[in-house]
């Protein structure tokens, strides 16, 4: 089997002072050209994941163990320096808010070219590729958006800037956070074509982190499904939709509206709130609001099992359809 | 060229809309062309000239604002004394904006012990009056002119490293500034590309204004006789001479006074001018 682009190794990440867990024993794995998928509740640990790879988690939260491996380097412990090199150019990042993620006081060709001036040396070849960059995420009249300020854009057409500037460099590896929550609907629907086929001209593996699950379907080849700052379950999209193991996963399903179901019945939604990562200790995380959950349930926490196209962590998986 | 009417109106023309702007600078302007003749020389008289014979004469087609004690020409000695007040603020202005600007960015950017570290010795630096800690560090120093702008200067850094340390703790906490790390930005290109541009706007103002303080605060200093020493000519110490003989000659008292009070109402003005063009939810249009 090849060598995935990245690999995270029973990542746990938690609170400095008073430590508290806030992700527990996350591993997956990116091979090259994959898209991977993470849904999840606010608070299940997603962004937190994601932040670490390019280690920039919040002041206050570390990595308190397990690795990041990329491409043979333990992201977890590099230097700054090393870690400023990949960021952008290796592994980069599409925010969430396009509205405020823009330089106000700086052109939007000064901005890309910053990102080409704080990895390399600018040349004259610089303004081209910017050029490139914007006319490949559809902005119209590039020359005059050269010289524009970010106010004087659309949200959806921020979002693209941002994407441009994220892909300018060619990483490896595209990290986003719910890069469309805030924009309309049609607008993400383009914006998701856009990422598609970005993505595939340039076999770039992506990490989509998203809490609406019909973003992802058509996006990503696998799916990892969070609960606490634990994975419950991971797999092919096939898998996850048509055959979900885990009664979390199963309840999230069920919970989605959908438009072949005729029987006008309530949507159903699963009872109880999350459980504080930090609070779940030698229990499933979910099994206070599990109809499955059984004494063992309470007493251990399970492992994840399986293989990279299907793997759960329960006790009582649902078994067959 | 005509103008593009989608695109923004430039910092110039909202500056321009404000009528204490407008007037601040033209007397401001008026200050500097004044103090520009007196660098050259251009003066009807040699500041420093005593002419026993046309002591304390008033104002007359010859000496346009009067003569003082010593019959020196007191419209040369202001102009000579403005010149020698904005050369002292100028400088200790730059000293202050430049070191405080730079403390205050740092110690909002990078927070902890660092920031802690330089709020509490500027808090011990504000704890004194200006006037009070000025003189002090004067009397110290000595009274050059630029000990005495050493001096004012150790006295405003503390302001702009707390007029530049706000903004900062809001703009380094904004997503395009997290963008910037995110992309791999070093440090030193964040605050000087990202983060420097977006808070100027206050520096600038806090520019004008403390230039009008340094100014009552270096005359302050020379009319207590710690700043320009006699018989050079400063217009605090020309208050401090006049004051004795103001009975007798007016005129030697009034214009000096006259002009502190010119130039700090102009920066003031200036100030307020470009506080109303710098920020946006201020502008009428």
């Amino acid at each position: 089997m090849t060598q995935p682009l990245l690999s995270v190794t029973e990542l746990g990440i938690s609170t400095v002072q008073d430590p508290r867990t806030l992700v527990n024993r996350v591993s997956f794995e990116i091979m090259a050209g994959e898209a991977v998928g993470v849904v999840g509740e606010s608070g299940s640990g997603k962004t937190l994941t994601a932040l670490s790879i390019l280690g920039l988690l919040p002041r206050g939260v570390a990595v308190a163990n397990g690795s990041i491996n990329f491409e043979g380097n333990d992201l977890t412990n590099t230097s700054l320096e090393n870690m400023q090199k990949i960021r952008g150019s290796e592994i980069s990042m599409v925010y969430q808010d396009p509205m405020t993620a823009l330089n106000p006081v700086m052109k939007l060709g000064r901005q890309l070219l910053e990102v080409i001036e704080a990895h390399e040396k600018l040349d004259a070849s610089s303004v081209a590729r910017v050029e490139v960059a914007l006319r490949d995420v559809g902005i119209p009249q590039v020359e005059r958006a050269m010289e524009s300020y970010p106010h004087e854009f659309s949200g959806g057409m921020r979002q693209r800037v941002m994407i441009a500037m994220a892909l300018l460099l060619s990483p490896k590896l595209l990290v986003a956070d719910e890069p469309t929550t805030a924009l309309d609907v049609t607008i993400q629907q383009q914006i998701l074509a856009l990422v598609s086929e970005e993505r595939r001209k340039r076999g770039m593996s992506m990490l989509w982190i998203t809490h609406d699950l019909g973003v992802v379907a058509n996006l990503v080849d696998r799916l990892i499904v969070m609960y606490a700052g634990n994975i419950v379950e991971a797999g092919t999209v096939e898998e996850i939709f048509n055959n979900p193991q885990h009664p979390y996963t199963h309840g999230l399903l069920s919970s989605l509206p959908s438009r072949s179901d005729k029987s006008r019945k309530r949507l159903t939604s699963i009872p109880g709130v999350p459980q504080k990562p930090w609070l779940v200790g030698n229990t499933c995380a979910f099994a206070p609001r599990c109809f499955k959950a059984s004494e063992i349930c309470t007493s251990a926490s399970p492992k994840l099992v399986g293989t990279l196209e299907k793997s759960v962590s329960c006790f009582h998986p649902m078994g067959g359809n | 060229m005509k103008r593009d009417p989608l695109k923004p109106k430039g910092g110039f023309h909202y500056y321009l809309q404000s009528t204490s702007g407008v007037v601040g600078a033209v007397l401001l302007l008026f200050m500097v062309i004044v103090s520009i003749c007196a660098v050259f020389g251009w003066l009807p008289h040699d500041p420093l000239e005593q002419n026993v014979l046309s002591a304390m004469k008033g104002p007359n087609s010859h000496y346009w604002f009067g003569t003082d004690e010593f019959g020196r020409d007191v419209f040369s000695r202001t102009l000579d004394g403005m010149r020698r007040s904005l050369t002292v603020s100028i400088s200790a202005v730059s000293i202050a904006a430049f070191f405080g600007v730079i403390l205050g960015i740092l110690s909002g950017y990078l927070g902890r012990w660092f920031d802690q570290l330089i709020v509490r010795l500027s808090d011990v630096i504000f704890a004194f009056p200006a006037i009070l800690l000025a003189l002090a560090i004067v009397s110290t120093l000595g009274n050059s002119w630029f000990d005495t702008a050493l001096a004012i200067a150790v006295v405003y850094t503390p302001i702009f490293i707390r007029v530049a340390r706000g903004p900062v703790l809001t703009v380094k906490e904004m997503d395009y500034v997290k963008v910037t790390r995110i992309l791999g930005f070093s440090s030193p290109r964040i605050l000087r590309k990202h983060i420097l541009p977006n808070v100027t706007a206050p520096i600038v103002v806090q520019i004008a204004l403390s230039l009008s303080w340094a100014i009552l605060t270096e005359s302050g200093l020379s009319f207590l006789g710690l700043g320009t020493q006699p018989p050079n000519a400063s217009l605090g110490l020309m208050v401090a001479e006049a004051q004795p003989i103001a009975v007798f000659a007016w005129w030697a008292l009034f214009f000096p006074s006259a002009f502190i009070t010119i130039v700090v109402v102009g920066l003031n003005l200036v100030g307020d001018g470009l506080r109303d063009a710098l920020d946006p939810a201020r502008r009428s249009s």
